[in-house]
C-alpha cells in the first residue's frame, strides 16, 4: 500500500446547532429531533439510528415543542405561534398555522391520536382536532395567569395536566375547565427563588402526576386531590424534560447539570404488589443542560445543549447483544456537509447560513521528501490555506445543500425557497462572483446537488421527486431533461451519484431503494434490488461504471450498471459476510470516492475510520484482525502476506467529516475535534469537584 | 422466582372427555382465546380472562373428531380433521361444522401443527408432512409412507427457527424410541435412534422440547419418575446416516415411577418445567414446577381431584384436566427484585400454594436420619426411610456422619468430619454439610455442654454456608451459640466468611470484642492477617512524633487558626503524639475489630444498634479508629501495612457512624473530649485540604488548556500516511 500525503483540514468551524426536542414513535420505531435553529431530523432506529430525514430550519422559526400524533404524522410548535406539520414523503413542511396564542411552548397530541393541545404564551391553552390533511381549531380551555409550560394528557384523554410558572393545573377536556390547582414549592435548597418553573408534566393513568421543576424537584401529586404526594430533590439546578416509558413502569428526567436519572416503579417486597417509584440510575453523558427526554422501548433517549443525541440502552430490557446494547452518541450529522473541488484544491463547506470556500496550501516537499517521509510525519509547509469566500444566504432559511463544480469554478446551494448558482473567476490571486440570475421556476429547491466529473452538467434532486439535467456552458446554463418520478410516488431522493464518464446518475431516495438513469439516452436504466436499510452514500466508479452503495447496516454493495446485477466480488463478501467488527461500527459511511489509477480499490470514511477496500486481496474473516494500527515491523514478508486483507483502515482523523482523493498520492480530510466544538459552546454549570 | 397463580375453572359445561382426557388445547391467533377440543365431537374457543366460551362447534352424531382444531394464524381460520381423513376448516362466523369447507384426504392425518408466523402443517400417520396449503390444492394426492410398519407416532412438535419450520415427531416400535426432524423448507428428514441408557425397561411417559439456536432439547419423563434430556441438532451433520442420540439425566425422582394416573410434563422457559403427576405412589396428584438449572422445586399445586395426565401451556397460562372441568393455572416467572434481595422484607407465603414437604427444600434435612425433629410424624417418616436406607446395599458416607453427629463424642465428631471433608465434592455435599451443621447446633441446644468447635470452624471454612441464603435459618443459630459461648475466634471466621450477617448480629460482635478481657484474649487463637505489628514501627516512631505535625496529609494544623482548645493541647504536645502513636488496642482485640471494619453493613439498619453500646468502649473504638487513621495519613497512598488491612474509607465511614449514633454521650465524657479535639481538627484539616484542591484544580485546568494547545497541531497540516 502506497503512502499518502493528507491534507488535515481543522478550519472546518462547524458547531452543531443543541437539541431542543425529541419524540420517539413507537410504531415506526423513528426519533425525530429539533434543533434550536429549526432543523427537524428524523432518526430511523431499526436501521442502525440512522438519520434518514432531514427538514433545514428557519432563522424565526425556535421550535419548542414536537410531537408525532395520528400514527405516523409529525407536528411542530414554536415561538413563532405556530403550529408546522411535516411531509416525511416529499420533505417538506406541509402548513403552519397560527394558533393565535402568542409564543407556543409546549404541545401534546391526545393518547388517541386524533387531537392536538398547544399551551401559549398568554396563558391559554387550545385543543385542535386533527383532520386527515389538516388541523382545525376546536376551543379554548380556561386561561391561566401565566405562560403553559408543560402539558401532559391523561391517558384516558378525559384529563389533561399544565404546568405553568408556580404551579400546576388539572383540566376536564370536556368541560375545558380547571379542576385542580397545585402549588408548586419556590423553596430551593431552604432559601426562597423567585419563581419556579414546572418544566414538565407527566400524568399517569392511575391519576398520578409527575413534575420537573427549576428548583430541582421531581414531584408525584395525586391529581384527585390535588396533593402533594412525594417529592425527590435530585439537582441543584433546573430539572428540564421528563419523558414516561408506555407501560408506566419507568420514567427518565433530564437536569440543567447534564445528569439524567431513571426512576422505576419497583415492588417494596418480592412478591408484594404494593410498588413504589425509586431513584435508580443516574447517568452523566452530557455536560451541558438536558433539554429534552425520550423513553423507548429499550432505551432512555436524551439531548441539550452540547449538541450530543444520546442513546443509553436499558439493559433489562435488550434481550440479544445487538445494535441496541450499545450506549450511542450522536454528534454529527449523517450527511455531507463538505465538497471538493479537485482540480483547484478548494473545499466549500456548508453552514447553516453561509458557505466557505477555502484553498488547500502546499508543501515543498516533493515526489522524493514523500518517499523518505515516515507515517506520521508532517510536512513543512510553503503555503497555508487560505479562505477565499464568504457568501451569506440572503434570508432565514436554512441551507440544505450545496456543491461545488470538480472545476472549481461553479458553486450551487440551495434553501428551502430558492435556488442559488454562482460563477467563480480567478485572475491570479483575485477572485470574482457573479450569481446566475433568472433561474427557472421548477429550480425552486433542491435535496441535492452534484456536478458531473467536466463541469458541465448539474445534477439537481428537487424535493418534488422529479431530478432535473442542467447544461452548463460559459456563463449559462439551459434545462436539459427532468426525470419525473414514477407515477403515484412523491418521495424525495436525498443522494446522488454520477459515474465520471457523465453517462449513469444513480438517485436513492429514503427508502425506494436506487435508480439508475442513463444520461445520454435520458431514460431509466434501472433499479438496484431493493434492500431493507436506507442509502447512507454510494458512487460510480471510474472505467467499470460499478455503482458501490453503503447502506446504515454496515453492508456494502458493488454493482454492476452495464450488467445491471451485482458483481462477483459483492456476492462473495456477501456469502463471506462482513467483519464483525466493520458490523458493529457506530457511524455510518458518508462518502465513497475511488482511485483513478487503482481501479481495484474503493476509498470510504465514517466518522471515526478512513479504509481502502483492496478487491484483489482475500477478505477478513472473524478470526483476522481488522484493524492494526502498529505497523508490521519484523515480520517477514510471508507473514506479512499472509496476513494481509482487504480492509486498510486507519483512525488517525477523527471525527472524520469528509475525506477524499485529490490526486493519485493526495487525500484530503476535514476533521472536526470535539474539544473545538465545546470550545464554543455557552460554558456549563459550574460543578465543584472536591469536598461538598 | 416462578410461582403459580390462583387456579381457575373454565367451563360450566361438562366437557364430555373420554379416559384419555381432551385431544387438546390449542392456542387461537388472539392472545387470550384458546380453541379446547375434546374427544368427542366438540370444538370450543374460550376466552381465557372471561373464563367463558366464545363458540361452539360439534360435528355430526356419528363424526369422531380425531385430531385436536388449531387456528391458522395466516388467515385467522380454524382447521380440524374428523374421522381421520375428512378436514374442515372454518372460521367465528360459522355456526355449522357440516356447511363449513371440506377436503377428504388420501391418508389418515395425525395431527394438524400451527405456529404464529408460519403456515399450518400437517403431519400424517405414516409421517409424511404436507404444508395445508399444498394439501388443500389438492387433497387427494399420493401420501407417502415414511416410518416403517408398527411403529407409532408417539408425540410431535413444531418450531420456527430463525424463520425456518422444523418438525420434530417422536416414534415408537416394540420398546424403541426414534426421533425424526424435519427442516421443512430444506425438506431434510432426519432420523435419530434415542438410546435410553442402562435402564431398558423404562417407558416414555411424556415429552416436551425446547429449542435454542443449535439444538433442540428433548426431554422426556421417564417411568422411573426422572426427567432426560436429550439434545438434537437442528442442521444435522449428515442427514443420511441413521443416528443416535445418548439422554442425560436432568432432574431425578420428581414423580413416583408406578403412578397409577399419566404423567406429563411440559417446558416453561429455558430454565422450569412443569410436571404433572404424583409425587410419592400413594399421594394425591401435583402440578410442579422445577428449576432445571439449580435443580429445585419452585412451586407446586395439589390437584386432589385427579387429572387426565395432559398438560398444556402456551403464554403464562398452564391447562390442564382437573377432575371434570378444564382448569388454568396462570404461571408467573418473576425477576426477583433489589428489596427482596436485600432481605428487608421477609417473602411473605403465597396462601394460595404451599410447599410439599417431601421435595428437597434447604429448610428441612433431607435424606437422612437426624431425630431432632421430635414429633411423632416426623419419626414415622424417619422409620420408613431408615427401612429405605437399609434396603440400600451400601450406607453412604454422608449418613455415616449424620448419624454420628447425634450420638459421639466431640472427638469422634471432629474425626468423621475431617473425614467427610477429606471426600469433598460429592453431588449432595452443601445439603450434608448444611445437614451436618444444623445437627450439631441442635445438639448444642439440647446439650449446653456440647460445643464442638473444631468441627464448626472447619464447616464454615468450606465457604458454603452463609447467614441466611443457603440454610435459611441455619446459622443464625451458630452465631447466635457462637455469641452465648463468646468465642470469638468463631465470631471473627464467621464474619469473614458470611457475606449477609444483620446489622445487629455485627453490633453485638462488636459489643464483645470491645468489652472481653485482654487475659481472655490472650487464649484465644484469632487470625492475625489483617494486623500489622506496628510495634515493629516503634524503632520509627521517635522519628516520626516530630513529623507528625506536618505529615497530615500535607497541611500542617499549626496554621489553624481557630482554637482555644489548641492551646489547652499544647500543653501536654508529648501526650498527645504519644497517645496518638501507640495502639490503643492489644493487636488481638485489633484483628477483631478489623474484621469488623471488614463487614458489610447498611447504615440506616446498624445506626440504632451502635447506641447500644456503653460509652466507654466507643470511646476505646474511636481511639483505635482515629489511631488508624493516623496511620493511614502516614503514606502517601493513603493505606495501611500488612496483608487484608482496613481502607481508609472504612475507618472514617464507621468513625462518622460511631459519632453520628453517640454524639450526645461522648461529648459528655470527660475523657473523650481531646479525642473530640483530635477529630475536629483532623474534620477542619481535610476541609482546607479540599478547598485547596479545588484551588489547585483550576490552575490544573489552565495547565491542561496550555498543554492541549501544545499537543494541537493546529487548524492546518499536511502529514504522511500510509496504510497497513
Amino acid at each position: 500500500m502506497g503512502e499518502f500525503k493528507v491534507h488535515r483540514v481543522r478550519f472546518f468551524n462547524y458547531v452543531p446547532s443543541g437539541i431542543r426536542c425529541v419524540a420517539y414513535n413507537n410504531q415506526s420505531n423513528r426519533l425525530a429531533v429539533s434543533r434550536t435553529d429549526g432543523t427537524v431530523e428524523i432518526y430511523n432506529l431499526s436501521a442502525n439510528y440512522f438519520q434518514e430525514k432531514f427538514f433545514p430550519g428557519h432563522e424565526s422559526r425556535a421550535t419548542e415543542a414536537l410531537c408525532w400524533a395520528e400514527g405516523q404524522r409529525l407536528f411542530s410548535a414554536g415561538l413563532n405561534g405556530e403550529i408546522m406539520e411535516y411531509d416525511l414523503q416529499a420533505l417538506n413542511i406541509k402548513y403552519a398555522m397560527d394558533a393565535f396564542g402568542g409564543p407556543i411552548w409546549s404541545m401534546a397530541a391526545s393518547p388517541s391520536g386524533s387531537q392536538l393541545l398547544v399551551g401559549c404564551e398568554d396563558g391559554s391553552v387550545k385543543l385542535f382536532q386533527i383532520t386527515p390533511d389538516k388541523i382545525q381549531f376546536e376551543r379554548n380551555f380556561d386561561r391561566q395567569k401565566s405562560r403553559i409550560l408543560s402539558l401532559s394528557w391523561h391517558p384516558s384523554g378525559t384529563h389533561i395536566a399544565a404546568g405553568s410558572i408556580d404551579y400546576i393545573s388539572v383540566f376536564d377536556v370536556k368541560s375545558g375547565s380547571a379542576v385542580h390547582k397545585m402549588i408548586v414549592d419556590r423553596q430551593y435548597m431552604g432559601v426562597s427563588k423567585r419563581k419556579c418553573i414546572v418544566w414538565g408534566v407527566a400524568f399517569l393513568s392511575d391519576g398520578t402526576i409527575i413534575s420537573v421543576d427549576s428548583a430541582g424537584k421531581v414531584q408525584f401529586w395525586d391529581s384527585a386531590t390535588g396533593t402533594l404526594v412525594k417529592s425527590h430533590l435530585i439537582a441543584n439546578a433546573d430539572v428540564q424534560s421528563i419523558a414516561v416509558a408506555d407501560q408506566e413502569d419507568s420514567f427518565v428526567v433530564g437536569t440543567a447539570e447534564g445528569t439524567v436519572f431513571h426512576f422505576q416503579l419497583v415492588p417494596v417486597t418480592s412478591n408484594s404488589s404494593e410498588k413504589q417509584w425509586v431513584r435508580t440510575k443516574p447517568f452523566q453523558h452530557h455536560t451541558h443542560d438536558v433539554r429534552t427526554v425520550a423513553h423507548s422501548p429499550t432505551a432512555l433517549i436524551s439531548g441539550g445543549t452540547d449538541t450530543h443525541l444520546v442513546f443509553r440502552p436499558l439493559m433489562e430490557k435488550v434481550e440479544v447483544k445487538n445494535y441496541d446494547a450499545a450506549l450511542r452518541k450522536i454528534t454529527f450529522p449523517h450527511r455531507c456537509l463538505i465538497s471538493c473541488s479537485k482540480k483547484r484544491q478548494l473545499l466549500l463547506f456548508q453552514f447553516a447560513h453561509h458557505l466557505e470556500l477555502w484553498r488547500l496550501g502546499s508543501t515543498v516537499a516533493t515526489g522524493k521528501f514523500l518517499v523518505s517521509g515516515k507515517n506520521g510525519d508532517t510536512l513543512p509547509l510553503s503555503k497555508n490555506a487560505d479562505h477565499l469566500l464568504h457568501l451569506k444566504t440572503k434570508g432565514p432559511e436554512n441551507i440544505i445543500c450545496s456543491c461545488i463544480s470538480p472545476c472549481g469554478s461553479w458553486i450551487a446551494y440551495s434553501t428551502v425557497s430558492r435556488f442559488f448558482l454562482y460563477r467563480l473567476n480567478y485572475e491570479h490571486d483575485n477572485i470574482s462572483l457573479k450569481r446566475v440570475s433568472k433561474m427557472p421556476a421548477f429550480l425552486r429547491s433542491a435535496l441535492q446537488i452534484l456536478f458531473s466529473e467536466d463541469s458541465t452538467k448539474l445534477f439537481v434532486a428537487s424535493n418534488q421527486g422529479a431530478l432535473h439535467i442542467v447544461q452548463l456552458s460559459g456563463g449559462s446554463f439551459k434545462h436539459l431533461h427532468a426525470f419525473q418520478p414514477q407515477s403515484g410516488t412523491v418521495e424525495a431522493m436525498c443522494l446522488l451519484a454520477v459515474s465520471p464518464d457523465g453517462n449513469w446518475l444513480a438517485a436513492s431516495g429514503t427508502s425506494a431503494g436506487v435508480h439508475v438513469y442513463n444520461v445520454k439516452q435520458l431514460k431509466l436504466h434501472c433499479t438496484v434490488p431493493a434492500y431493507n436499510f436506507p442509502v447512507t452514500a454510494m458512487a460510480i466508479a471510474p472505467n467499470t461504471n460499478n455503482l458501490v452503495i453503503a447502506h446504515s447496516d454496515q453492508q456494502v454493495f458493488e454493482y454492476s450498471i452495464p450488467d445491471k446485477q451485482y458483481t462477483d466480488w459483492s456476492r462473495t463478501v456477501q456469502k463471506q459476510g462482513f467483519h464483525h467488527l466493520w458490523l458493529q461500527r457506530d457511524t455510518p459511511i458518508t462518502h465513497i470516492s475511488f482511485h483513478p489509477k487503482r481501479p481495484m480499490h474503493i476509498l470510504l470514511h465514517d466518522a471515526y475510520m478512513f479504509c481502502i477496500i483492496d478487491k484483489s486481496l482475500p477478505l477478513p474473516n472473524d478470526k483476522t484482525l481488522l484493524y492494526n494500527p502498529f505497523p508490521p515491523t519484523n515480520e517477514s514478508d510471508v507473514i506479512r502476506r499472509r496476513t494481509a486483507h482487504a480492509f486498510k483502515i486507519s483512525k488517525i482523523y477523527k471525527p472524520l467529516l469528509f475525506m477524499d482523493l485529490l490526486d493519485e498520492r493526495t487525500l484530503v480530510a476535514v476533521e472536526r475535534p470535539l474539544d473545538d466544538i465545546i470550545a464554543q459552546l455557552p460554558p456549563p454549570i459550574k460543578k465543584k469537584k472536591f469536598g461538598t | 422466582m416462578a410461582a403459580l397463580e390462583e387456579e381457575f375453572t373454565l367451563s360450566s359445561v361438562v366437557l364430555s372427555a373420554g379416559p384419555e382426557g381432551l385431544l387438546g388445547v390449542e392456542q387461537s391467533d388472539k392472545t387470550d382465546q384458546f380453541l379446547v377440543t375434546d374427544s368427542g365431537r366438540t370444538v370450543i374457543l374460550y376466552k381465557v380472562s372471561d373464563q367463558k366460551p366464545l363458540g361452539s362447534w360439534s360435528v355430526k352424531q356419528g363424526q369422531i373428531i380425531t385430531c385436536p382444531a388449531v387456528c391458522n394464524f395466516q388467515t385467522g381460520e380454524y382447521v380440524v380433521v374428523h374421522d381421520n381423513k375428512v378436514l374442515r376448516i372454518w372460521n367465528n362466523e360459522d355456526v355449522n361444522l357440516d356447511k363449513v369447507f371440506k377436503a377428504t384426504l388420501s391418508a389418515e392425518v395425525y395431527r394438524i401443527l400451527s405456529v404464529q408466523g408460519t403456515e399450518p402443517l400437517v403431519l400424517f400417520k405414516e409421517g409424511a408432512v404436507r404444508g395445508l396449503e399444498a394439501l388443500l390444492a389438492d387433497p387427494q394426492q399420493k401420501i407417502e409412507t415414511v416410518i416403517s410398519d408398527e411403529e407409532v407416532i408417539k408425540w410431535t412438535k413444531f418450531f420456527v427457527v430463525f424463520r425456518h419450520p422444523v418438525l420434530i415427531f417422536i416414534t415408537e416400535k416394540h420398546g424403541n424410541y426414534f426421533a425424526y426432524v424435519q427442516m421443512f423448507n430444506s425438506r431434510i428428514l432426519t432420523k435419530y435412534t434415542l438410546l435410553l441408557g442402562q435402564d431398558e425397561n423404562s417407558v416414555i411417559k411424556s415429552f416436551t422440547a425446547s429449542v435454542d439456536r443449535k439444538f433442540i432439547s428433548l426431554m422426556s419423563l421417564s417411568s422411573d419418575g426422572c426427567i432426560y434430556e436429550t439434545l438434537i441438532p437442528i442442521r444435522p451433520a449428515d442427514p443420511e446416516k441413521n443416528q443416535s442420540l445418548v439422554k442425560s439425566l436432568l432432574l431425578k425422582a420428581v414423580v413416583s415411577g408406578n403412578a397409577r394416573n399419566g404423567v406429563a410434563l411440559t417446558a416453561l422457559d429455558q430454565d422450569h418445567v412443569a410436571v404433572l403427576g404424583s409425587p410419592l405412589a400413594a399421594s394425591k396428584e401435583c402440578l410442579s414446577v422445577w428449576n432445571i438449572k439449580f435443580q429445585t422445586l419452585q412451586t407446586s399445586k395439589e390437584l386432589p381431584q385427579g387429572t387426565s395426565g395432559q398438560l398444556w401451556y402456551y403464554g403464562e397460562h398452564l391447562f390442564m384436566l382437573h377432575g371434570k372441568s378444564l382448569t388454568v393455572i396462570p404461571y408467573k416467572c418473576e425477576v426477583s427484585s433489589l428489596a427482596g434481595a436485600l432481605g428487608k422484607l421477609k417473602h411473605s407465603q403465597d396462601p394460595g400454594t404451599h410447599v410439599v414437604s417431601h421435595f428437597v427444600n434447604w429448610e428441612t434435612p433431607q435424606g437422612c436420619g437426624l431425630g431432632f425433629q421430635n414429633s411423632e410424624q416426623s419419626r414415622r417418616i424417619l422409620r420408613r426411610r431408615k427401612i429405605e436406607v437399609s434396603l440400600q446395599p451400601e450406607v453412604p458416607p454422608s449418613k455415616q456422619l449424620l448419624s454420628t453427629i447425634m450420638k459421639d463424642s466431640e472427638k469422634h465428631i471432629e474425626v468423621e468430619v475431617r473425614k467427610f471433608l477429606a471426600l469433598k465434592q460429592t453431588p449432595d455435599f452443601h445439603t450434608v454439610i448444611g445437614d451436618t451443621v444444623t445437627g450439631l447446633l441442635e445438639r448444642c441446644k439440647a446439650e449446653p455442654s456440647f460445643y464442638p468447635r473444631n468441627c464448626l470452624m472447619q464447616l464454615i471454612q468450606t465457604h458454603v454456608l452463609s447467614y441466611r441464603f443457603f440454610c435459611l435459618s441455619l446459622c443464625p443459630d451458630l452465631m447466635e451459640i457462637a455469641l452465648k459461648k463468646k468465642d470469638v475466634q468463631l465470631l471473627q471466621l464467621c464474619l469473614q466468611q458470611f457475606p449477609d450477617i444483620p446489622e445487629s448480629v455485627t453490633c453485638a460482635c462488636l459489643k464483645i470484642f470491645l468489652s472481653i478481657g485482654d487475659d481472655s484474649l490472650q487464649e484465644t487463637d484469632v487470625n492475625m492477617e489483617s494486623v500489622f505489628d506496628y510495634s515493629i514501627n516503634s524503632v520509627h516512631d521517635e522519628k516520626m512524633e516530630e513529623q507528625t505535625e506536618i505529615l497530615q496529609n500535607g497541611f500542617n494544623p499549626e496554621e489553624d487558626k481557630c482554637n482555644n482548645c489548641d492551646q489547652e493541647l499544647n500543653k501536654k504536645p508529648q501526650d498527645e503524639t504519644k497517645e496518638s502513636t501507640s495502639c490503643p488496642v492489644v493487636q488481638k482485640r485489633a484483628a477483631l475489630l478489623n474484621a469488623i471494619l471488614h463487614s458489610a453493613y447498611s447504615e440506616t439498619f446498624l445506626l440504632p444498634h451502635l447506641k447500644d453500646i456503653p460509652a466507654q468502649h466507643i470511646t476505646l473504638f474511636l481511639k483505635y479508629l482515629y489511631f488508624l487513621y493516623l496511620k493511614c495519613s502516614e503514606n502517601a497512598t493513603m493505606t495501611l501495612p500488612g496483608i487484608h488491612p482496613p481502607t481508609l474509607n472504612q475507618i472514617m465511614d464507621w468513625i462518622c457512624l460511631l459519632l453520628d449514633a453517640n454524639f450526645t454521650v461522648v461529648v459528655m465524657m470527660p475523657e473523650a473530649k481531646r479525642l473530640l479535639i483530635n477529630l475536629y481538627k483532623l474534620v477542619k484539616s481535610q476541609i482546607s485540604v479540599y478547598s485547596e484542591l479545588n484551588k489547585i484544580e483550576v490552575s490544573f485546568r489552565e495547565l491542561q488548556k496550555l498543554n492541549q494547545e501544545k499537543n494541537n497541531r493546529g487548524l492546518y497540516s499536511i502529514e504522511v500516511l500510509e496504510l497497513f
